[in-house]
C-alpha cells in the first residue's frame, strides 16, 4: 500500500510550553488512523499542522509524496472537519456544500448532482434548501462532513467530529463514518480524547502523550499489549498491582509470572479486569474479599479488596456476578499480566 | 368592583395600572404633537381643537429653507454613515481579530468623547477647526458628526466580528477560499446585522445632531434641528409640531425596517465589557 501521508520529525512548540516534538507517522492509503489522547498531548495540533492552520516550527508533511508544508489551507489537498461551528448559518445547505466547488469554477450541473450525491452518503438526501439552523447537531455534523467529502480530499482531517454529540448518536456516527470510509476509500486522520471511539473506528491507533509519540498500532494490539504504563492506564480499564520482578518471573501476591522484559525490582503490573478470575477462597494467586458488584447489563463489574489492601477490578458474566455477596471470600487469579518499571509515584495496589 | 379585583388578583392590577402611566408617559406626547401638528386654533380647556387644518403643514413646506435643510441633513447623515462605515469597519475587524497591544485600552478610549459635556468638546473642537479652516464647511459638519457615532461604530462591528468563530473562518479557508474570499463570503455576511444596526444608528444620530452642528456649520449648514429652534423661537407651536413629525417619520421608518433585519441582542452585545 501506498503511502498517502507522511509526517517527518514535526515539531511545534507553544510559548506556554506545551506543543509537539518529534513526530514521525506514516499513513497507508484509505487508512483511518486515530490520534489519541488527552487534552494538551498534541493531537490537535498535529492534525492542524497537516491541515496547514499551524506552521510548525521543523519538520516536513508530505502528501501524496509531495511537501505541504508551505502551503496554506485553501491550497492544500486536505479537508478538516471541526468539532463545532463547522457551517456557515447564512447560508443554505446547499451553499454550505457547494461553497468550495464553486471556488473551483465547476459547472453548476455538477455541483447540484455532487451536493445531491453527498448528501446522500450521509443519509441527509433533499436537505439542500435547509438552513444549518434549522439541523439538529447531529444532522449538522452530517453535512459538514459531506462538504468534506465532496471535494474528495487526498486526507480528510476530522477534529473531534463527534464529541458535541449526545451517546447514542454518537454511536451511530461512528459506524456512518467506517461505512463512507468503505465506500469511498478515503485516507483519513481522526482526532480523539475517547479512547473508545478509537478502539471502534480505527485502523491504527497513534497513542500520544506531552507532545510525543507513546506507541503507534492496531486497536487489538494497544489494548492487548500496552508498550507503556500511561498506555495501560489510558486504554480501556486496567487493574494496577504492586509487584517484584526477579530474573524470569514477577511475583505478585502468592503469583508467578513471566517477565519478557528482564525487568528487576519492584514493578507495577498491569491486569485487565476480564482477565481477572474470581474462584474460591484458597485458589488462585491472591485473596480478598467482594466490596462491590455492579450489573452492566449483560456482565457485571466486581470490586474485590485484597488482604494487602488494593482494589482488583473484575468483569463477569452476569450470573456468576450474582452469585457473590458483598464481603464473601473469595480467590483470585490473574489469566494474563503485564509488568512495567515502576514509576516515581505510586501506582496503589 | 371587588369581586372583579379579587379575580383578577392585585398583582394584575398594578400591572395594569403600570402599564397605562407607561402609556401614557410614551404615547401622550406623541399624540398631543400630532394633534397640534394638524390643528387650526386650539384654546387651553378645549380637550381638541376647535378648528382642523393643514396650515402649518403648507406654510412650512413652503418655506424655503426648510425644504434645504431637510435635504442637507439627509445628505449629511448619509456622508457621515459611509464614511463611517469605511474608517470603522476595519477597525472594529482589527479590534476582532488582531492581537495588538494596549487593543483594551483603545476600544475603551471611544468612550472618552462620551465621557465629558458635550459642549465643551464641541468648544474645545471648534477652536481647533478655527485653525484648519473647517468652520462653516460641509467637512467640519460631517467630522462633528462623525465623532459623536465612532463608538457605536466600532463597538458594535466588533463584537459581531467576535460572534463569527474562527471554525467558521478556517472551514471556508479548508475548502479552498482564500483570505479576502472568506472575508467576503462569510465573515462580513455573517457580521452584516451588527454592521446594518450600528449603520441606522450612526444616520439617525446624524440627523438629529444639534449642538456641534450649530457651533460649526453655522450660518451655511443649517440641518433639520437646527431649523427646528429657529421655528419653534419663532412661530407658533403647531409649526414646531409639524417640523418634528417631519423629522421623526425618517427616524420611524428606518427603526422600523432595521427591527425587521437585526434583533436587539446584537446591539445589547456590542456592550459587553469582556
Amino acid at each position: 500500500m501506498s503511502v498517502q501521508l507522511a509526517i517527518r520529525n514535526l515539531s511545534k512548540r507553544y510559548k506556554t510550553g506545551e506543543g509537539v516534538a518529534d513526530i514521525n507517522l506514516e499513513v497507508a492509503k484509505g487508512e483511518l488512523v486515530t490520534l489519541l489522547g488527552p487534552s494538551g498531548c498534541g493531537k490537535t495540533t498535529v492534525l492542524r499542522s497537516i491541515g496547514g492552520f499551524l506552521e510548525p516550527d521543523s519538520g516536513d508533511i508530505l502528501i501524496e509524496g509531495r511537501s505541504v508544508v508551505n502551503l496554506p489551507p485553501e491550497k492544500r489537498p486536505t479537508s478538516m472537519v471541526f468539532q463545532s461551528y463547522n457551517l456557515w448559518p447564512h447560508m443554505s445547505v446547499y451553499d454550505n456544500l457547494a461553497f468550495g466547488l464553486k471556488i473551483r469554477k465547476k459547472p453548476k450541473a455538477e455541483i447540484r448532482e455532487a451536493v445531491a450525491g453527498a448528501l446522500r452518503l450521509v443519509r441527509l438526501p433533499g436537505a439542500e434548501k435547509k438552513l444549518p439552523g434549522q439541523l439538529s447537531g447531529g444532522q449538522q455534523q452530517r453535512v459538514a462532513l459531506a462538504r468534506s467529502l465532496l471535494l474528495q480530499p487526498a486526507v480528510l482531517l476530522l477534529d473531534e467530529p463527534f464529541s458535541a454529540l449526545d451517546a447514542k448518536l454518537r454511536h451511530e456516527m461512528r459506524e456512518e463514518l467506517r461505512e463512507i470510509q468503505a465506500q469511498t476509500g478515503l485516507t483519513m486522520v481522526f482526532v480523539t480524547h475517547d479512547q473508545e471511539e478509537a478502539l471502534a473506528l480505527s485502523d491504527r491507533i497513534v497513542v500520544m502523550n506531552h507532545g510525543r509519540i507513546e506507541q503507534i498500532g492496531e486497536p487489538q494490539r494497544i489494548y492487548d499489549e500496552p508498550k507503556s504504563l500511561y498506555v495501560a492506564r489510558f486504554i480501556g480499564k486496567m487493574n494496577f498491582l504492586d509487584g517484584v520482578a526477579e530474573g524470569e518471573r514477577v511475583r505478585v501476591g502468592g503469583g508467578e509470572y513471566p517477565n519478557p522484559k528482564k525487568l528487576s525490582g519492584p514493578v507495577a503490573v498491569a491486569v485487565r479486569p476480564e482477565d481477572v478470575r474470581v474462584g474460591e477462597p484458597g485458589e488462585g494467586e491472591v485473596q480478598g474479599r467482594v466490596k462491590q458488584t455492579m450489573v452492566l447489563g449483560h456482565y457485571a463489574e466486581v470490586s474485590i479488596e485484597t488482604d494487602r489492601g488494593a482494589l482488583v477490578r473484575s468483569f463477569l458474566p452476569k450470573d456468576a456476578a450474582t452469585r457473590l455477596s458483598v464481603g464473601q471470600h473469595v480467590g483470585v487469579a490473574f489469566a494474563k499480566t503485564i509488568a512495567y518499571p515502576k514509576p516515581n509515584e505510586s501506582t496503589g495496589g | 368592583m371587588l369581586w372583579y379585583f379579587r379575580s383578577v388578583g392585585p398583582r394584575r392590577i398594578v400591572e395594569f395600572l403600570l402599564l397605562t402611566v407607561f402609556a401614557i408617559f410614551f404615547a401622550g406626547p406623541l399624540i398631543n404633537l400630532a394633534v397640534l401638528a394638524f390643528s387650526g386654533q386650539w384654546t387651553y380647556p378645549d380637550a381638541l381643537p376647535r378648528q382642523w387644518s393643514l396650515k402649518w403643514w403648507s406654510f412650512v413646506l413652503q418655506k424655503g429653507d426648510i425644504a434645504q435643510s431637510i435635504s442637507l441633513s439627509f445628505l449629511i447623515a448619509a456622508i457621515v454613515t459611509v464614511l463611517s462605515v469605511v474608517l470603522c469597519i476595519p477597525a472594529a475587524y482589527a479590534f476582532a481579530r488582531i492581537r495588538f497591544p494596549l487593543k483594551r485600552l483603545f476600544l475603551f478610549s471611544f468612550l472618552l468623547t462620551h465621557a465629558f459635556p458635550k459642549m465643551g468638546l464641541y468648544v474645545s473642537i471648534a477652536v481647533l477647526f478655527y485653525r484648519l479652516g473647517l468652520m462653516n464647511t460641509l467637512l467640519g459638519v460631517v467630522l462633528i458628526h462623525m465623532i459623536n457615532v465612532l463608538m457605536f461604530m466600532t463597538w458594535i462591528p466588533t463584537a459581531a466580528f467576535r460572534n463569527v468563530h474562527a471554525a467558521q473562518e478556517e472551514s471556508a479557508r479548508d475548502v479552498g477560499a482564500s483570505p479576502f474570499r472568506v472575508f467576503r463570503s462569510v465573515t462580513l455576511p455573517m457580521a452584516m446585522p451588527g454592521i446594518i444596526a450600528a449603520s441606522v444608528f450612526t444616520f439617525l444620530n446624524s440627523l438629529d445632531e444639534a449642538q456641534g452642528t450649530f457651533l460649526v456649520g453655522i450660518p451655511d449648514y443649517k440641518t433639520m434641528p437646527i431649523v427646528m429652534y429657529s421655528i419653534i423661537s419663532d412661530f407658533p407651536s403647531s409649526a414646531g409640531a409639524v417640523f418634528s413629525i417631519i423629522l421623526t417619520a425618517p427616524t420611524l421608518i428606518l427603526l422600523l425596517a432595521a427591527q425587521r433585519l437585526v434583533s436587539a441582542d446584537v446591539l445589547a452585545s456590542g456592550f459587553q465589557v469582556k
